[in-house]
C-alpha cells in the first residue's frame, strides 16, 4: 500500500489538474469575448446601427437592414411557435396519459434533435420552393421549427407545478374549463412560459444555418416578408468570409450587437425566472 | 317547508376498479345544515364532490346514479351551470394568489364574462364579506393581495367567494381541518348564521364539530350510508353498531 | 328564473366554446406529429430520385464532383468522422474536469456557480461567431504551426474545426456529466471516504465505475450534436471535396457540403444528393440522440 502522503500527494495533483483543465478551457471564451469587444467596439456607432451595407471601400456601411430583418425573423418565429407551443405544452401537461400527448413527446423529442442545417432543407423545400423564391417567411417558420419544442416543454413544466387547487377554485365557481385555463391557469404560469419563449428566442437569433437557403440574405431593407431578408448571424457569415477588411470590421461590430442581444435576453430570461 | 331541494338516488362511484360510493341515496333538507361525517377515506370528499361534478377533474372516476336538483338531473345539465348554484369551499383555502381581496370575491364574475357595474361589484363585495364575517377586517385592505391573510382569514375569503356567486347549496369539504382552534371556532359560528339563507353541506371528521353545528348526519363507512338522521337522533340513539362504535370510539 | 339574469352571453355558447377549445389544443398537438412525419417523409421522398441514380455508389465511391456528375458521400463522411472524433478526443478531457470538478470535489457555492455561469456564456455564443473568431485567430495560428512543422501552411482544415467544435460541445458534454456524476449515490462516496480513501481514490474507485454507462452514453450524445454543427465548420474546414490525406488537410463534413453548395444546386439531381445526405445526417443524429438518451434514461432509473 502506498504511502499516506503519496495517496494525499495524488489526491493534491488530480485537483490542480481539473481545476487547470476548467481554467484553460475559459481562455477561448475570454478571448472571444475580448475580440468581440476590441474589434466591435471601434466598429459600432449610431450611423454604424441604422445605415445599410455598402460596397466593400465605400464608408458609413451599416448593419441596419440585418437588425430589421432579425426582428423580422424573430417575430414571425414567435407568431408562429408561440401560440401552438403553448396549447400543445397545455395539452400535455393536462392530458399526460393521452395516446396522442406520447406521439407528441416522442415527436418533441426527435424535432429537437434535428441538425438546424437539415431544417433549412425542410424550409426550402416547404415554403422557398412552392413560393418560388427566398423569403423571410420560410426563414421564420426554419426558426420557429427550432423555437417550438423549447416553447412547449417550457409550458408543459411549468404548468405541471401550477397546483391543482387553483384550478378546483375556478372549476368550483362554475368558470367553464377553457376560461379556467386561459383566465387562470396560464396566467398563473406566465413567468415560466415567458422565460421558455425567451430561451427559445435566444437559440434561434444566432442561427445561421436555417437561414442560409430560406431569408437567403438580402442588401437592401425589405419589411416584406415575402421577400429575403437579412439577418444578423448571415450578415456575420458573408462579410467574416469576405477578403475585406472594413466588411470583416462590420462583422466584429455586427457581432457585438449579437452577443449583447443575447446576454440581455438570458439576463432578462434569469431575472423573470428567479422573481 | 321542506322543499325537495336536492335527492341523491342509488349514487356509485368508481375509480378505476375500486368502488368509492356504494349505492348512496339521501334527501337534504332546505335551509339547514347537514354534516357528512366518517373516519378518513370512507369516501367522504368524493361524495360531495359528485354534488356540483368536481369529481369529473379525478381521472378513471366512473358514477351511476342520478342527482337531483330541484328535481333535475344534474348530469344533465351543463357542469357550469350546477356549479353556479352548488357552491364549494375546499379542504385547504385556495384564493386566487394573483388577485386582490375584491377581486376574489368578484373572480366568480369576472371570470365568467359576467360584466356588473362598479356599484353592483362593490354591493356584492361587500355584502359577501359581511356574510362571511370577513368586512370588517378587511375593508381597508380590499386592493390588496390576500397572501398576508391569516388561514382562517382566507378561508373565509373563500366562502365570501362562493356567496359572491348567489348559490343555493354550499358544499364546505372539512373547512376547518387545516386551521387553529380560535379560526375553526369563527367557521363554525358563520355557518351556523349561514343557513338563514342557503342550505349548507359540510363534511367533517370531527364528531364535536358535527354535533354542535349541524341539524341533520350523514355516517359514512367504507363508502356505504350507514346512518342518516337529525343529528341529536344519531347522537343519543344510533340505530347501527358502526354508528355507535365509531362515536364511543372517537368521542373518548 | 333568478339566475338566467347572470349569464353572460357567451354562457349560452359554453359547450360551443368548450369544444373548440379542446379540438384547437388537440389539432396543435396532431399538427407537431404531422410536422415531424411531414419531415421525415420530405426528406426520404426527394432523396429517392439521389438513390436511384447513384445507388451504393453513393456510400462506396471516393469523389463528389458535380460537374462531372460524380456523386459519392464518402469524402463528406469522412471529413465528418474525422473531424467529430477529433473534436471529441480534445474536449473529454475538458469536459470531464469540469464535470467532476462542480460535481463531486466543490459543494454548490459561488465557484460553481460561476463556473455554470462561464458554462452557460460558452454556450449562448452562436456557431458564426465561434467561426468568424476560428477564422481569424485560430486559422493564422495552425498556419504559424503548420508552417513551423514542414507542411502546407492551409491554416483552415479539420484540424483547425475539430479545435473549434471542441470547444463548442464542452458546454453540453459538461452539463450531462455534471447530472450523470451528480446521481453517483452520496452514501457510496460517502462510504468510500469512511474507509479513509482520499477524493481522488473516491473518483477512481466508486464514482467513475459507477457511472461509467451515464458517461459514455454522454460522449455519445456529444458525438451526435458535433455531427449536426455547421456554420462553424463550414467557415474553418477549407471546403475541399475529397478525401482528406491527413489531419491538417482541407475537407468537408456533411453539414459544411450542404450548407455550401445548397443554394447553388440548380440539377434536379444535384439537389436530391445534398438532400440524400441530410437524410444521413438526420437518421444518425436521431437514432444517436434516441438511443443515448434511452441509456441514460435506465441507467438513472436504477
Ligand atoms: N384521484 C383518486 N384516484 C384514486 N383513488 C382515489 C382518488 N381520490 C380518492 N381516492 C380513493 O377514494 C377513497 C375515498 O377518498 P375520499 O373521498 O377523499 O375520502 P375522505 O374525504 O372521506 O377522506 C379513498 O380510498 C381514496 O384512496
Ligand atoms: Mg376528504
Amino acid at each position: 500500500m502506498p504511502s499516506v502522503s503519496k495517496r494525499l500527494a495524488t489526491d493534491l495533483l488530480f485537483k490542480g489538474v481539473l481545476g487547470l483543465a476548467t481554467v484553460i478551457l475559459f481562455i477561448p471564451l475570454i478571448m472571444i469575448l475580448y475580440y468581440i469587444i476590441v474589434n466591435g467596439a471601434g466598429a459600432i456607432s449610431w450611423a454604424f446601427l441604422t445605415s445599410l451595407p455598402k460596397p466593400p471601400g465605400e464608408i458609413g456601411s451599416g448593419i441596419g437592414n440585418a437588425i430589421v430583418g432579425s426582428a423580422i425573423l424573430i417575430c414571425i418565429a414567435c407568431t408562429i411557435s408561440v401560440p401552438i407551443g403553448v396549447g400543445v405544452g397545455v395539452f400535455l401537461s393536462e392530458k399526460p396519459t393521452h395516446t396522442i400527448a406520447k406521439m407528441v413527446r416522442i415527436c418533441l423529442e426527435i424535432l429537437q434533435g434535428i441538425p438546424s442545417i437539415v431544417i433549412g432543407i425542410i424550409s426550402y423545400l416547404w415554403v422557398v420552393l412552392p413560393m418560388g423564391g427566398f423569403s423571410a417567411l420560410s426563414g421564420g417558420i426554419a426558426l420557429s421549427l427550432m423555437m417550438l419544442p423549447l416553447v412547449i416543454r417550457s409550458t408543459e413544466e411549468t404548468l405541471k407545478l401550477i397546483p391543482q387547487s387553483l384550478k378546483e377554485a375556478s372549476l368550483g365557481l362554475g368558470v367553464p374549463y377553457y376560461r379556467t385555463m386561459t383566465k387562470i391557469i396560464i396566467p398563473a404560469g406566465r413567468p415560466g412560459i415567458s422565460t421558455g419563449i425567451i430561451l427559445g428566442i435566444s437559440r434561434v437569433a444566432g442561427e445561421t444555418a436555417p437561414l442560409l437557403f430560406t431569408a437567403f440574405g438580402n442588401p437592401f431593407l425589405t419589411f416584406n416578408i415575402m421577400k429575403p431578408v437579412n439577418s444578423l448571424p448571415s450578415l456575420i457569415y458573408n462579410y467574416a468570409t469576405s477578403p475585406y477588411s472594413d466588411w470583416q470590421q462590420a462583422a466584429w461590430g455586427a457581432s457585438l450587437v449579437l452577443i449583447l442581444f443575447l446576454f440581455t435576453l438570458s439576463l432578462i430570461a434569469r431575472t423573470i425566472s428567479t422573481r | 317547508m321542506n322543499k325537495q331541494i336536492l335527492e341523491i338516488s342509488n349514487l356509485s362511484v368508481s375509480i378505476g376498479n375500486d368502488t368509492i360510493i356504494d349505492n348512496i341515496s339521501m334527501d337534504f333538507h332546505w335551509k339547514k345544515i347537514t354534516t357528512i361525517l366518517g373516519p378518513s377515506g370512507c369516501g367522504k370528499t368524493t361524495l360531495i364532490r359528485c354534488i356540483n361534478r368536481m369529481h369529473e377533474l379525478i381521472p378513471h372516476a366512473r358514477v351511476s346514479g342520478s342527482i337531483l336538483l330541484f328535481k333535475k338531473n344534474i348530469y344533465e345539465m351543463n357542469p357550469i351551470l350546477v356549479r353556479r348554484e352548488i357552491g364549494m369551499v375546499f379542504q385547504r383555502p385556495n384564493p386566487f394568489p394573483t388577485m386582490s381581496i375584491y377581486d376574489n370575491v368578484i373572480a366568480g364574475y369576472k371570470l365568467n364574462g359576467i360584466k356588473l357595474g362598479s356599484a353592483e361589484k362593490d354591493n356584492i363585495v361587500e355584502t359577501s364579506l359581511c356574510r362571511a364575517g370577513l368586512w370588517s377586517e378587511v375593508k381597508d385592505a380590499l386592493h390588496r393581495r390576500g397572501a398576508f391573510l391569516s388561514g382562517g382569514q382566507q378561508q373565509r375569503l373563500c366562502i365570501a367567494r362562493a356567496l359572491a356567486m348567489k348559490p343555493r347549496i354550499l358544499l364546505l369539504d372539512e373547512p376547518t381541518s387545516a386551521l387553529d382552534p380560535k379560526s375553526t371556532g369563527h367557521i363554525e359560528d358563520l355557518v351556523s348564521e349561514l343557513k338563514e339563507s342557503v342550505t349548507i353541506i359540510m363534511v367533517t371528521h370531527n364528531i364535536r364539530q358535527a354535533s354542535r353545528i349541524s341539524d341533520f348526519t350523514a355516517f359514512l363507512s367504507k363508502g356505504e350510508l350507514v346512518e342518516y338522521g337529525s343529528t341529536e337522533k344519531l347522537f343519543t340513539v344510533p340505530e347501527d353498531k358502526r354508528t355507535e362504535e365509531y362515536l364511543s370510539r372517537s368521542a373518548g | 328564473m333568478r339566475k338566467t339574469s347572470q349569464l353572460s352571453p357567451e354562457d349560452r355558447n359554453i359547450r360551443i366554446y368548450e369544444t373548440l377549445f379542446s379540438w384547437i389544443l388537440k389539432f396543435f398537438s396532431v399538427l407537431v406529429v404531422a410536422t415531424l412525419v411531414g419531415i421525415l417523409a420530405t426528406i426520404l421522398i426527394q432523396a429517392l430520385p439521389s438513390f436511384r441514380d447513384a445507388g451504393i455508389n453513393f456510400y462506396t465511391g471516393k469523389s463528389w464532383d458535380p460537374v462531372f456528375k460524380h456523386f459519392s458521400a464518402t469524402p463528406f463522411v469522412v471529413g465528418t468522422l474525422a473531424t467529430t472524433v477529433l473534436a471529441l478526443l480534445i474536449s473529454i478531457p475538458f469536459s470531464l474536469s469540469i464535470a467532476l470538478f462542480s460535481g463531486f470535489y466543490l459543494h454548490p457555492g459561488r465557484i460553481t456557480s460561476t463556473i455554470r455561469l462561464l458554462i452557460d456564456l460558452l454556450a449562448g455564443i452562436p456557431s458564426v461567431i465561434y467561426g468568424f473568431w476560428g477564422l481569424s485567430i485560430v486559422v493564422p495560428a495552425v498556419r504559424q504551426f503548420e508552417l513551423f512543422s514542414g507542411r502546407v501552411p492551409y491554416g483552415v482544415g479539420i484540424f483547425t474545426a475539430a479545435l473549434i467544435l471542441s470547444i463548442m460541445i464542452v458546454p453540453y458534454a459538461a452539463s450531462i456529466g455534471r447530472d450523470v456524476i451528480a446521481l453517483v449515490p452520496s452514501d457510496l462516496k460517502e462510504a468510500g471516504l469512511a474507509l479513509g480513501a482520499t477524493p481522488y481514490e473516491v473518483v477512481r474507485w466508486i464514482v467513475m465505475p459507477y457511472s461509467k454507462a451515464g458517461l459514455l452514453s454522454g460522449i455519445l450524445l456529444s458525438f451526435g450534436r458535433a455531427i449536426g454543427e455547421t456554420m462553424a465548420v463550414t467557415m474553418v474546414i477549407g471546403n475541399a471535396n475529397k478525401i482528406p490525406g491527413s489531419i491538417f488537410d482541407p475537407a468537408n463534413t456533411i453539414s459544411s457540403i450542404i450548407a455550401n453548395e445548397f443554394a447553388e444546386a440548380t440539377d434536379p439531381i444535384y439537389v436530391s444528393h445534398l438532400i440524400h445526405m441530410g437524410l444521413i445526417l438526420f437518421i444518425t443524429t436521431t437514432a444517436i440522440g434516441l438511443f443515448g438518451r434511452r441509456v441514460i434514461k435506465k441507467w438513472s432509473s436504477h
